[in-house]
C-alpha cells in the first residue's frame, strides 16, 4: 500500500516523541547550565602545571627543560629558563620557570606535552568555561595561572594521579636510597679515617608529596 | 603481483622503446617503484590499466615531489703551477714547481619535480605499483603528460599538483587551480616557497614564530609602518 | 570563463562527463551553490549551469578551508602531525589516526602489539558507525527531513562519543593512536560500557530502518537519482561505500588486510544499481557488518602491551625510505605516502584524501538531474571539507 512506509516511520518518530519522557536512553540532552553532564575522567581541555604542597612557586615540579615548548605542534607554549636552581621533590636542586606560558588561544589540546614531559609536571585540565573578551591578555596564561595543586589534579584525574604519585615516590625511594648509601658510604670512609668527621646525612630538603 | 623487474621487463617488450629504471626503496617497507620517462607515458599507462595480467585499473593517489637543486661539496685533487724562491746556485731563483692541493668544489646537481602514481588492480585485487616521473628541470620544463585521459580518478589531483608543485600537466582537459585561488602567483608546496609577510602576532613567540616576529618587525622600522604594538619582546 | 566552456573536449578519449543539452528553449542560468549553502556541509561551491530545472554543467570549486596541511606536516615532526590528521575528516579522527600510524609503522617498520590492533579495531568501527549514522541523518535532512532523522543519529553518536572521550580525553579530536600501538590502555570498565552500547545498537539501525528504508517519499527521492557506473566509478579512484554502492567488490579491509581484520568474520555489502538509495542501503548494512566486527573484537581482545616496547615517543626518526599505507576509512580509502630522508620531520607528506577523489564524479552524476537532486547527490557522496580542503 503506498503510504505504509511513512506511516510506519510516523509510528516510529511518536515511539520516540513519547519514550523521550520516560526513557534516558531517549533522551541524552541536558539543560545546560543549569544542569551538567559529569565530564569523564580521561577529558582534557588545557594544560596546567602541578605543583606538590601549598606554595605554588615553591612546589612547581617543572624543571624548565623546555622539551614540551619544543615539541608543541603549534608551538604556543613559551618558557623562560631560570639561572638559579631550587630543590625538587627529591630534594634535587633543578632548574625551574621564570616565566611559563601557555596561549589557549592556539593550544589545540592535544596533550603531546604531557606527554613529552619527563617530569609529570604538566596535565591537562577539565576546565572548559574560559571564554573571554580579551583575545590576547585573557587568554594567554603565565605559570601562576597555569598552577594547580597535587590535590586539585587528583579531584579531575583521581586515577591517573595516584599512578603518579607512586611512580614520583618511586623514584624519590631510589633517590633518598642512593643519597643514604652513598651517606653510608661516606661514613665508613670516614670511619676507617683517624678522625671520624660527622656524618654529613642531612634529610632531603624541600618537595614532599 | 609480479615483482617490479618483470613489470620493467613486460613494460619494456609491450612499449619499444621505453625507458623504464627501477628505483629501489630502502626502507622496511620495500615499496620499490618504477622510473618512467615522459616521452612514453601514455602508452605505459595504457599498457599497465589495459594488461590482462596486470589489470592497475584503479589509480588511488598521485603526489607531487620536489627535490630541490642540491649543493654537493666535494673535495678534488688539483695541480696546479706554482711560482717559488728556489736556492740557486747563486743566490735566490723563481722556480715553477708542481703543487698538488686540496680543494673544495661545490657542484651543483640539479633538481626536478617528481610526480608518483600509486596504482592498484581492482580486478585482480593486487597493488600498490608504484610509478614515479620527472620533469626535466623546476624553472621552466616542467611539462609531464597527464594520465587523467587514462585513468579518470587523476583528474582532480593532477590539478592539484599542478596548484601546489607548478607540474603542468599537457592533455589534461581542465588544469587550472584547486585550492588555491586563480589569481595566486606561487606555488606553496615548493621547499623553497617564501611565506608572505603576513604575520599576525602570537604572544608566544620562539623557533619559527619568533624568527617571522624578528623579520616582520625588522620590516615595520623600514617601512615605517607599525601595526598595533605587534612587537615581540 | 563561462560554465559552458569548462570542460574540453581535446582530449580524445577520456572519460568525461556526458554532454547534456540545453532544449533551446529560454537562457541558461548560472547558480553558485555555495560556499554558505545549508547542503554543503561547510563552504564549498558548486557552479552550476542550469536550463529550467535541469543541470547543464557543474563546476565544483574547492579550496575555502584550504590549510596546506601537507606543508604544516614536512615542518613538524612525526608525532606532531597526528594531532592535525584528526582535523582532516573531523567525523573520524580515529581512523585518520590509524592510517597515519599506518603509514609510518610501514616506513619504519614497527610492530603493533595484539590487544593494540583490537583496540584499533573496535576504535575503528565504531567511528565507522556514527560517520554512517550521521551521513544518513544528513542525506534525509537535505532530502527535507528536517532534525528528525538527523537527532535520531546523533543522539547514538552521542553516545558513542561519550565513549572516546572516556577512552582518548576527547569527543572528535581523539588523537590516540601512536607509531607502535596505542596512547592509554581500555580498561575493563570501558570495554563493557562499550558493550552496552553496541548492544543497543542494532535497536537503533532497525528504528532508524523502520523510519526510513521503505518510506515512499524517500524510494521516490532516491531510487534511480544520481546513478554512478562500475566501471567508471572503478576508473575515477572512488572508493568507499560509493563504490560498494555501485556494486564493486572492493573493501580494502578484505583485500589489504591490514591490523587484524582476516580474524573477523563479515560480510561486504554491495549496491546493485548504483543510486543514492543503494549508497544509503550499503551505508545502513555496513553499519551491521561493524556490529558483528565488533561483537568479535570485544569478545576476543586479548590481555597485553598496547606499545611497541622498542617505540619512541621522542627523538623518531625513520630510516630514509618511503611507504604508503591506506585503510578502508568510512569515506573510503584513506592513504598517507610519506617519504623519509631520515630526519626528524617528513621530506614528504601526502594524504590521499577519499572525499576529494569521491567529487571526481560528481559532475557526471548531477548533469541531467533536476536541481533539488544535486543537493542529494552531493550528500550522498559523503564528505568533509576539512579533508576535501586540507
Ligand atoms: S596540549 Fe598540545 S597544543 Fe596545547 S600546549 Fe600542549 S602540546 Fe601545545
Ligand atoms: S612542563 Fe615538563 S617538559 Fe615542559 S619544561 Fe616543564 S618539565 Fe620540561
Amino acid at each position: 500500500m503506498l503510504g505504509e512506509g511513512i506511516l510506519k516511520g510516523m509510528a516510529e518518530t511518536a515511539r520516540n516523541f513519547f519514550g523521550s519522557y520516560v526513557s534516558k536512553e531517549r533522551l541524552t540532552t541536558v539543560e545546560y547550565p543549569e544542569e551538567r553532564v559529569p565530564t569523564a575522567e580521561n577529558a582534557r581541555v588545557f594544560p596546567f602545571l602541578v605543583y606538590d604542597g601549598a606554595e605554588w612557586e615553591a612546589g612547581m615540579r617543572c624543571v624548565a627543560c623546555q622539551i614540551c615548548e619544543k615539541e608543541c605542534p603549534p608551538k604556543c607554549i613559551l618558557i623562560d629558563k631560570s639561572k638559579d636552581k631550587k630543590p625538587d621533590y627529591a630534594g634535587k636542586p633543578q632548574f625551574y620557570p621564570t616565566r611559563f606560558d601557555i596561549d589557549i588561544s592556539v593550544c589545540m589540546s592535544c596533550q603531546i606535552c604531557v606527554e613529552v614531559c619527563p617530569f609529570e609536571a604538566i596535565k591537562m585540565d577539565t576546565q572548559f568555561e574560559l571564554a573571554t573578551d580579551d583575545r590576547f591578555a585573557g587568554l594567554l596564561l603565565d605559570r601562576k595561572e597555569l598552577a594547580k595543586s597535587n590535590e586539585y589534579y587528583h579531584t579531575i584525574h583521581p586515577t591517573e594521579a595516584t599512578e603518579v604519585d607512586s611512580r614520583l615516590a618511586e623514584e624519590k625511594a631510589k633517590v633518598e636510597a642512593k643519597a643514604k648509601a652513598a651517606a653510608e658510604a661516606a661514613a665508613a670512609k670516614a670511619a676507617a679515617a683517624p678522625n671520624p668527621a660527622p656524618p654529613a646525612d642531612k634529610p632531603p630538603a624541600g618537595g614532599g608529596d | 603481483m609480479k615483482s617490479v623487474e618483470e613489470i620493467k621487463a613486460a613494460i619494456e617488450s609491450a612499449v619499444p622503446g621505453a625507458a623504464v629504471e627501477v628505483v629501489p626503496n630502502p626502507g622496511p617497507a620495500a615499496q620499490h617503484s618504477l622510473r618512467i620517462a615522459p616521452e612514453h607515458a601514455i602508452d605505459i599507462a595504457q599498457f599497465l590499466r589495459d594488461d590482462p595480467e596486470l589489470a592497475l585499473d584503479f589509480l588511488s593517489n598521485v603526489t607531487g615531489v620536489d627535490w630541490p637543486d642540491k649543493e654537493i661539496a666535494e673535495k678534488v685533487k688539483v695541480t696546479r703551477e706554482v711560482k717559488k724562491m728556489v736556492d740557486g746556485p747563486d743566490g735566490k731563483v723563481e722556480q715553477t714547481v708542481q703543487e698538488t692541493v686540496d680543494e673544495t668544489r661545490k657542484r651543483v646537481e640539479p633538481g626536478c619535480l617528481e610526480v608518483v602514481f600509486h596504482l592498484y588492480s581492482i580486478a585482480k585485487t593486487h597493488g600498490p605499483l608504484v610509478i614515479r616521473m620527472r620533469t626535466k628541470n623546476r624553472s621552466d620544463q616542467v611539462e609531464l603528460p597527464s594520465v587523467t585521459p587514462i585513468w579518470r580518478s587523476a583528474e582532480f589531483q593532477e590539478r592539484e599538483v599542478f596548484d601546489l608543485y607548478g607540474i603542468v600537466f599537457t592533455g589534461h582537459p581542465d588544469l587550472r587551480r584547486i585550492l588555491m585561488w586563480d589569481e595566486f602567483k606561487d606555488y606553496p608546496m615548493r621547499k623553497d616557497y617564501v611565506e608572505p609577510d603576513d604575520f599576525e602576532y602570537e604572544p608566544t613567540p620562539h623557533d619559527e614564530v619568533l624568527k617571522r616576529a624578528q623579520k616582520h618587525k625588522g620590516r615595520e622600522q623600514q617601512t615605517g609602518i607599525r601595526d598595533q604594538e605587534r612587537v615581540a619582546e | 570563463m563561462s560554465l559552458a566552456e569548462t570542460k574540453s573536449e581535446k582530449v580524445a578519449g577520456w572519460n568525461r562527463p556526458p554532454v547534456v543539452e540545453p532544449d533551446g528553449e529560454g537562457e541558461l542560468l548560472e547558480v553558485a551553490m555555495g560556499p554558505h549553502h545549508p547542503s554543503t556541509h561547510g563552504v564549498f561551491r558548486m557552479d552550476v549551469a542550469l536550463d529550467g530545472e535541469r543541470v547543464i554543467r557543474l563546476k565544483p570549486v574547492f579550496g575555502y578551508l584550504h590549510r596546506n596541511h601537507e606543508k604544516i606536516a614536512e615542518g613538524a615532526s612525526y608525532l606532531a602531525s597526528m594531532p592535525y590528521t584528526d582535523r582532516l575528516d573531523y567525523f573520524c579522527s580515529l581512523t585518520n589516526n590509524w592510517a597515519y600510524a599506518l603509514a609510518v609503522e610501514k616506513l619504519s617498520g614497527q610492530e603493533v602489539p595484539e590487544r593494540a590492533e583490537y583496540i584499533r579495531v573496535i576504535l575503528a568501527e565504531l567511528t565507522r558507525i556514527q560517520n554512517h549514522a550521521s551521513t544518513i541523518g544528513f542525506l534525509l535532512q537535505e532530502m527535507g527531513a528536517s532534525g528528525t532523522p538527523l537527532m535520531y543519529a546523533f543522539r547514538e553518536r552521542e553516545k558513542i562519543l561519550d565513549l572516546f572521550e572516556s577512552l582518548t580525553g576527547s569527543r572528535m579530536m581523539c588523537n590516540y593512536m601512536r607509531f607502535g600501538g596505542c596512547r592509554v590502555d581500555v580498561s575493563t570498565a570501558w570495554l563493557d560500557a562499550t558493550r552496552k552500547v553496541v548492544a543497543g545498537l542494532p535497536g537503533f539501525i532497525d528504528e532508524f530502518e523502520a523510519l526510513l528504508t521503505a518510506n515512499e517519499i524517500l524510494m521516490a527521492r532516491c531510487q534511480g537519482v544520481g546513478i554512478l557506473k562500475p566501471d567508471l566509478a572503478v576508473n575515477a579512484g572512488i572508493s568507499g561505500p560509493m563504490l560498494r554502492g555501485s556494486g564493486v567488490n572492493y573493501d580494502i579491509r578484505k583485500v589489504d588486510h591490514y591490523g587484524i581484520y582476516d580474524r573477523f568474520k563479515f560480510r561486504v555489502p554491495l549496491g546493485d544499481h548504483g543510486d543514492i538509495y543503494d549508497r544509503y542501503m550499503v551505508r545502513v548494512l555496513e553499519m551491521r557488518e561493524s556490529i558483528i566486527i565488533l561483537d568479535q573484537a570485544l569478545r576476543d581482545i586479548p590481555a597485553g602491551p598496547i606499545m611497541d616496547p622498542k617505540a619512541k615517543i621522542r627523538g623518531f626518526r625513520p630510516k630514509p625510505g618511503e611507504a604508503y599505507g591506506r585503510i578502508e576509512a568510512p569515506k573510503g580509502e584513506l592513504g598517507f605516502y610519506l617519504i623519509s630522508d631520515g630526519g626528524p620531520n617528513p621530506y614528504r607528506y601526502r594524504v590521499r584524501p577519499p572525499s576529494l577523489i569521491n567529487l571526481t564524479v560528481l559532475e557526471d552524476m548531477c548533469l541531467g538531474q533536476n536541481v533539488a537532486d544535486v543537493v542529494l547527490i552531493f550528500g550522498s557522496v559523503d564528505i568533509v571539507l576539512g579533508e576535501v580542503d586540507r
